[in-house]
């Protein structure tokens, strides 16, 4: 199991900053440059490179029919994505942001996560959706939803989600180069979160799936993702001020669900928080925690608790602080984990 | 394999299917090729010299409401500002041709048209400023919420004109979209449900020569967008969308025909988006100024002030009176606009639903008792002080 501590001391001298949104048009390039079947699609891709500017110089180094701007319609893109990967292609596909990527349900849950079952394994699609996802950007309504849940619950799909500008590029590579469908969620808080990174030696393409220790620690685990991995960094370092010694697990995949990794962190702590800023109800943390009590029952000294969004719709930009679950309140249910036991 | 060689086939004849409606002639449905224009023509003598006065008074409201917008944008007072500035006489006239008992669907560029219809200036910016996602009731305005997610309210437009036929009122429907939006499915959708149920909709897409970065080129390979409606067995009409006065007559013959029970149609506005997409765009990575400058020389408001100075309709003192009033409007604006807007965090869980769950009521709690805690530790921090 790599750690961030080793990952740094493997650095090379020409590292330099990179920014979350730098090492994924890093990885579409190099993609694009490997395999002459990767194709890149969306809205506003092209020239303007992406509201995000993610694919940014694709079209010029590539061509239009490469990295192409197409009609507005999410539906009509993922759709013939279907297609373009049928005949042997393998699309990569910019949702513009996370709300905007529902009228692209309709192909991803009837036709992306289901091709290979239906034709009996003879027709996997090997399409990846782009979703830049997730809230703290100040955005307009429709501009901040975390969808996981919904891509989770559809079987057939695989949901990855970056937090360090080494798995944005690693993951992104191992993505596209998956037969399967990947729906790889892009923090966009993270967007522009840097850490030194060389695009000379880019970190290794590890198969998804495997979640990653960022801090270990002995007296509960912390299990998180995506945009909340800071969050929780920093509640375990404002966690040693109260004697607690927190580690940090981030899922990196959430299907496939890395039960190795988790079950182990816990085993070894014996109390669990699953942090994630999509609603709680019906979401990934309710899932979570339940694979965690059927598998480190006897361990658990407390019941795993979760702490996430609100169940509301995500709310207008001068009230989202109150909504996204930050330190506080992380370490607000650290501090309700039954530590009386111990005391 | 050949016809002849299927089984049988000797004895096949072809027949014509047997419920084949004949097609009714497509030709009054096409737009005429070139955008109809008022302005510059003798038709401007046809209309009504008050309603032009109006028209232009409402234009140098509407232009100094999107200054003043993006001047907040850059105060930080508004989170961002889609300008319609160059699209305001589409916005203006979308406005004024509605009947009060009508209702509007806009996008989320048509503050414009909202604020035009009666709307207080400053519940149309909630969305854009980030306090609240609607700032008004959309049922007392007859406005429906400026719409982020793409033609998808176009739908609504049409549900809702069918409902009021239904009822039995006089109601017509105006949605707006961009050019973009025409791509998407509800779009078609829409069109095609309108045009079924002869649902008193008007549709007015504004096309602006650009979705974000993209030109309308890469959108549709459609002689025009009014080209489409024929497809769905609509009227599709083409206007300048620069010359107030033909929008409002195109749109009123709509509205007209709509009212009657004489179904939907389509129109285009052909205009040009002189501002970036919003003010965290930047236009010169795919567009050159060139371009905006022609687009310049055609501005609505010049136009339409030039036509109505031409004919003695407006003088320098009739223009001084619309600026001053324009400026008023900027004032109060900006004003209201510097003044904080009261936030009360327990609304989160307010309006999720018409009876809060229980997980609701304990989440709600524990966040009172966060902002409860917050405001102690300032007290006493005050305190200290
Ligand atoms: C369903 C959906 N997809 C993508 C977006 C992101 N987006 C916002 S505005 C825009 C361009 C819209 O262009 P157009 O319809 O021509 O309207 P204009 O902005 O020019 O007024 C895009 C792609 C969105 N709001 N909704």
């Amino acid at each position: 199991m790599t750690t961030a501590a080793t990952k740094a001391g493997s650095r090379t001298a020409k590292a330099k900053p990179a920014t979350m949104a730098q090492a994924l048009g890093r990885a579409l390039r190099d993609s694009m440059a490997e395999d002459p079947t990767v194709h890149v699609l969306g809205e506003d891709v092209g020239t303007l490179g992406g509201v995000f500017r993610i694919t940014d110089g694709l079209a010029k180094e590539f061509g239009d029919d490469r990295c192409t701007d197409t009609p507005l319609a999410e539906a009509g893109i993922l759709g013939a994505a279907v297609g373009m990967a049928m005949y042997g292609l393998r699309p990569v596909v910019e949702m513009q942001f996370d709300a905007f990527a529902y009228p692209a349900f309709e192909q991803l849950m009837s036709h992306v996560a289901k091709m290979r079952n239906r034709t009996g394994g003879a027709m996997p699609l090997p399409i990846t959706v782009r979703v830049p996802y997730g809230g703290g950007i100040g955005g307009v309504e429709h501009h901040s939803d975390s969808s996981e849940a919904y891509y989770m619950a559809t079987p057939g799909l695989h949901v990855v989600t970056p937090a360090t500008v080494d798995d944005a590029y690693g993951l992104l590579r191992a993505s596209i180069a998956s037969d399967d469908p990947v729906v790889f969620l892009e923090p966009k808080r993270l967007y522009w979160s840097k850490a030194d990174w060389s695009p000379e030696a880019p970190a290794a393409v590890e198969p998804i799936g495997r979640a990653v220790v960022r801090r270990t620690g002995r007296s509960a685990t912390l299990i998180t993702y995506g945009p909340s991995l800071p969050v929780c960094m920093e509640a375990a370092e404002a966690a040693v001020a109260e004697g607690w010694d927190l580690e940090v697990v981030d899922l990196r995949s959430l299907v496939p669900f890395d039960d190795e990794t988790v079950a182990a962190s816990v085993r070894r702590t014996g109390r669990a928080v699953v942090v994630h800023e999509s609603p709680g109800f019906g979401g990934p943390g309710g899932e979570i925690a339940a694979r965690i009590t059927e598998r480190c029952f006897h361990h658990l000294e407390a019941p795993v608790l979760r702490v996430a969004g609100f169940d509301i719709p995500y709310p207008p930009p001068m009230l989202e602080r109150h909504h996204l679950p930050g330190v506080d309140r992380v370490l607000d249910a650290v501090a309700r984990l039954q530590w009386e036991a111990d005391s | 394999m050949t016809v002849q060689e299927l089984p049988g086939a000797a004895a096949y004849r072809p027949t014509p299917p047997p419920a084949w409606k004949p097609i009714t002639d497509p030709a009054p449905l096409l737009p005429d090729p070139e955008p109809y224009r008022v302005l510059g023509t003798d038709a401007v003598a046809d209309m009504d010299p008050e309603l032009l006065l109006r028209l232009h008074a409402e234009l140098v409201r509407g232009r100094r409401y999107n200054t003043q917008a993006t001047a907040l944008t850059k105060q930080g007072r508004l989170a961002v500002y889609p300008s319609s500035t160059g699209q305001e006489a589409c916005e203006i006239a979308a406005a004024l041709v509605l009947e009060e008992r009508d209702w509007l669907f806009p996008s989320y560029r048509d503050t414009l048209a909202a604020v035009a219809r009666g709307l207080d200036p400053v519940e149309a910016l909630t969305l854009l400023r980030g306090d609240r996602h609607t700032g008004y009731d959309p049922r007392e305005h007859r406005i429906a919420p400026l719409c982020t997610p793409l033609a998808t309210q176009l739908p609504h437009a049409v549900g809702l004109a069918h409902a009021a036929r239904l009822k039995g009122d006089d109601v017509v429907a105006l949605a707006m979209v961009g050019d973009g939006g025409t791509s998407e499915g509800d779009f078609h959708e829409a069109l095609n449900f309108a045009a079924v149920w002869k649902a008193p909709v008007v549709f007015l897409v504004q096309n602006n020569g650009f979705a974000i970065s993209v030109p309308l080129a890469k959108q549709t390979a459609a002689p025009s967008l009014a080209h489409k409606a024929v497809g769905y067995g609509m009227p599709g009409r083409l206007v300048d969308g620069n010359d107030a006065a033909a929008v409002h007559q195109v749109l009123s013959e709509a509205v007209a025909r709509a009212r009657r029970g004489g179904g939907p149609t389509l129109i285009e506005a052909v205009t040009y988006r002189m501002d970036a997409h919003t003010n965290a765009d930047d236009a010169t990575r795919y567009r050159v100024d060139s371009e905006v400058e022609t687009w310049r020389a055609h501005d609505p408001v010049q136009l339409l002030e030039r036509e109505l100075t031409g004919r003695g309709l407006l003088d320098d003192e009739g223009i001084e009176q619309a600026k001053e009033a324009a400026e008023r409007m900027a004032a109060a604006l900006r004003d209201r606009m510097n003044a904080d807007p009261e936030l009360t965090p327990m609304d989160l869980f307010t309006h999720v639903y018409a009876e809060q769950t229980s997980q609701l009521r304990e989440q709600a709690a524990a966040l009172r008792a966060e902002l409860d805690a917050e405001q102690d530790h300032e007290h006493s921090a005050e305190a200290g002080r």
